[in-house]
């Protein structure tokens, strides 16, 4: 198996937390994985992505080929379109409905979710509006990561078992809490794509 | 030994703490800082005692690796590229000198500039000094090459430097540890001589050095790091150098039909180069950075062997390598490329929101329009952001500490009024020697020091000023009356409009010190509680 996925968003919204669970995931599986980070500037509030790569065999560059993305994986719609050009045809786009606006030409809304309609394979999730529901905006990445799930490569409880080593040192009610938030991800985008 | 995920630069970090490190030494710098945080971090460094604090600048930084190494124990410094620049004179000295207990320098080059304000090559340096470089092309192999390369420079007697980019510094990977190494003794350099460099030292010294240059050719020759990969394909030979290799095996995931010379310590491997070039018919250099490898293969003639790499175009010029990049060198199909639609907008980063130096720049932007020719020269942190809208505060921003120099030159000049923005971090690494020319010249010049009390631009590290910038300024001699401070808040703008104003129209050297805790750190002590 292989699945390269480019996570997107907003810095500061934590898509690195995504990444952390899902390659905790792998690791417990046995799997190889690769994953380049942005650290630095652009975490002040500018767009960040992260390429993460698992296989079953070794894999060679850090950095994703155009094309080659199974998968992108957004926090926020309009940075979801940024990397169009890494995604292979028929993969997939999740992405959060809600958008992040910190700069004053932020396009329209319907423009943006226009161009999202505009692929055949998508899953987009009002990932804010659902965390609220959960408990708490703060969880709002793992109710995007609990929407992947369908598309990532890796058994659901593997994902849940990231969780409770990522979250290990936080306690009981905050792993509890992150757990529901994939859950409700995970029938939002059942909805979706079933 | 089970996989452990680790950044590239934790893998660094984790090899030194299993190598028998004694001490790290460093100032932060996008994409080396999370090698002395990874130490500063550890339980086991601090049982050990290991010294992971961090410098006042790279300068020190090395200064302080030497004098560890000095007394035979192995240390570690970490720099960014242009840090190098900064402890240039201590490095290249510390090849004069050579080592005693391991020294492995460790520069972050950031080519694409991510972070940075060049994309220099730092290998550049390691040839200037004259010793040998190490590149890895994944988290193993820095890991390994730091846990091996303390020995190495042992046995070499130089300090080695370990050259890495941005994209391996910042990627994970599962990386395999090995047993864990002892701290040196304290011991004291044989010939204690060659660390006097009084010009007839130096002299032995140099000619040591040059006689020594064989010795570090023979050992990449039999290094384990550079490999010869047969191919069946002579039309092409390939030298790909650290992380470009990845990029190349990306493009053959069944194998490279080519010969391969992949490079990761260097003086190159005479033996081995000369094989690929008598091999093969042409040769095409893969390298992150500059084209140091292709130009001293080619020469600069370029009428020997046919070279092609970043020079003659099958390669852009400048920039990060990638996959796709290197895919197109190799002549390799590409896939049809998906436009990016074109109501993305770009989203460059910003001040956060509640920063106090956004309340800065608001107030400082209105006193200096008051002022037909006022010029803000600005320095390398958070408030460079001061240059984006809706601020466009700045008109310069160059290289550690320029923000107080360069509007003293302006000042020499003529300029009226000339201003410096400079945050309390970077005055302490660069800024404190060229407020001692303003004050010896009594030069009139606005100085500002946007006091956050952390280095939050590479993530918020201890400042080596905190507490003391009023002292520093008194002690450098700027005349107290002219050391202002002020909490830079909403319900203090006016106080802060007029304590501006005093001080511009002061004709002398006068220091203003807006002095407000980073918000994202206090957001990360609370999540602490």
């Amino acid at each position: 198996m292989k699945t390269d996925i480019i996570l997107s968003g907003v810095g500061g919204q934590g898509i690195l937390s995504i990444a952390a669970v899902i390659g905790e995931a792998a690791l417990e599986n046995g799997l190889y994985m690769k994953q380049a980070e942005v650290h630095g500037m652009s975490q002040r509030g500018g767009d960040v992505q992260s390429n993460l790569r698992i296989s079953d065999r070794p894999i060679a560059s850090d950095l994703i080929p155009k094309g080659k993305a199974d998968l992108i994986i957004s926090l926020e719609p309009m940075e979801a379109l940024r990397y169009l050009p890494y995604l292979k045809t028929n993969g997939w786009l999740v992405t959060n409905a809600s958008p992040f606006i910190n700069i004053p030409d932020y396009p329209p809304l319907e423009d943006i979710m226009g161009e999202i309609e505009k692929l055949s394979n998508k899953i987009i999730v009002d990932v804010d509006k659902i965390a609220k529901e959960v408990g708490s905006i703060r969880v709002a990445n793992m109710v995007l990561l609990g929407a992947t799930t369908p598309f990532l490569g890796i058994s659901y409880d593997k994902i849940e078992n990231g969780i409770r080593q990522i979250f290990e040192r936080k306690g009981e009610a905050i792993i509890e809490l992150n757990l529901k938030a994939l859950e409700a991800g995970k029938n939002a985008a059942n909805q979706i794509y079933n | 030994m089970n996989k452990v995920l680790l950044l590239g630069d934790e893998a660094i970090a984790q090899a030194a703490l299993d190598a028998g490190l004694s001490g790290v030494y460093a100032y932060p710098g996008t994409p080396s800082t999370e090698i002395t945080e990874y130490i500063q971090a550890s339980s086991e460094a601090k049982e050990k005692n290991i010294h992971s604090q961090w410098a006042a600048n790279e300068k020190t930084a090395m200064e302080a690796a030497l004098g560890m190494s000095y007394v035979g124990k192995r240390a570690l410094v970490c720099m960014k590229h242009v840090g190098l620049n900064v402890a240039a004179d201590a490095f290249i000295n510390s090849a004069m000198t050579g080592i005693n207990g391991g020294l492995i320098v460790l520069a972050a080059d950031d080519p694409s500039m991510h972070s940075s304000q060049n994309e220099q090559d730092s290998r550049f340096y390691g040839n200037f000094a004259m010793i040998p470089i190490l590149e890895p092309s994944n988290q193993q192999e820095a890991y390994d090459m730091v846990y091996h390369g303390f020995e190495l420079s042992e046995t070499l007697g130089v300090p080695l430097v370990l050259r890495i980019t941005t994209r391996l510094a910042h990627s994970r990977a599962g990386v395999t540890r090995k047993e864990i190494k002892p701290q040196n003794e304290l011991s004291f350099p044989q010939d204690p001589q060659r660390f006097v460099l009084l010009p007839a030292n130096a002299r032995k010294r140099y000619k040591w050095l040059i006689e020594t240059q064989h010795i570090f050719v023979e050992n990449s020759e039999q290094s384990s790091y550079n490999q010869y990969i047969e191919g069946t394909d002579k039309n092409k030979g390939i030298v790909a150098c650290g992380i470009a290799y990845n990029y190349l095996m990306e493009n053959y995931p069944d194998g490279c039909p080519y010969p391969v010379l992949k490079i990761g310590q260097y003086p190159l491997p005479k033996k081995q180069l000369l094989r690929l070039v008598e091999e093969c018919e042409e040769i095409l250099v893969l390298e992150d950075g500059y084209p140091l490898v292709e130009e001293s293969l080619k020469g600069y003639l370029g009428i020997g062997i046919k070279v092609t790499g970043r020079l003659d175009g099958t390669l852009p010029r400048d920039g990060e390598l990638t996959p796709d990049k290197v895919g197109k060198a190799l002549g390799l199909a590409q896939e049809e490329e998906v436009p990016v639609p074109e109501i993305v907008k770009m989203r460059p980063p910003s001040l956060c929101q509640g920063c106090s130096h956004r309340d800065v720049y608001e107030i400082l932007n209105e006193v200096a329009k008051e002022y037909e020719n006022a010029r803000i020269f600005s320095d390398i942190g958070c408030y460079t952001l001061g240059a984006l809208p809706p601020f466009r505060a700045i008109h310069s921003c160059v290289d550690m500490g320029a923000s107080i120099t360069m509007a003293k030159g302006a000042a020499d000049g003529g300029l009226y009024p000339a201003i410096a923005v400079i945050g309390d971090s970077t005055f302490t690494h660069s800024g404190m020697t060229g407020l001692l020319d303003c004050v010896n010249e009594n030069t009139p010049v606005t100085i500002i020091i946007s006091d956050n009390e952390t280095t939050a631009m590479t993530g918020g590290q201890d400042s080596s000023g905190t507490g003391k910038l009023h002292t520093i300024c008194q002690g450098l001699g700027v005349d107290p009356t002219h050391i202002r401070s002020f909490v830079p808040l909403k319900k203090n703008h006016e106080e802060m409009r007029k304590i501006m104003r005093e001080e511009i129209t002061y004709k002398g050297v006068s220091v203003i010190i807006p002095c407000r805790e980073c918000i994202q750190i206090i957001g990360k002590k609370k999540k602490k509680k």
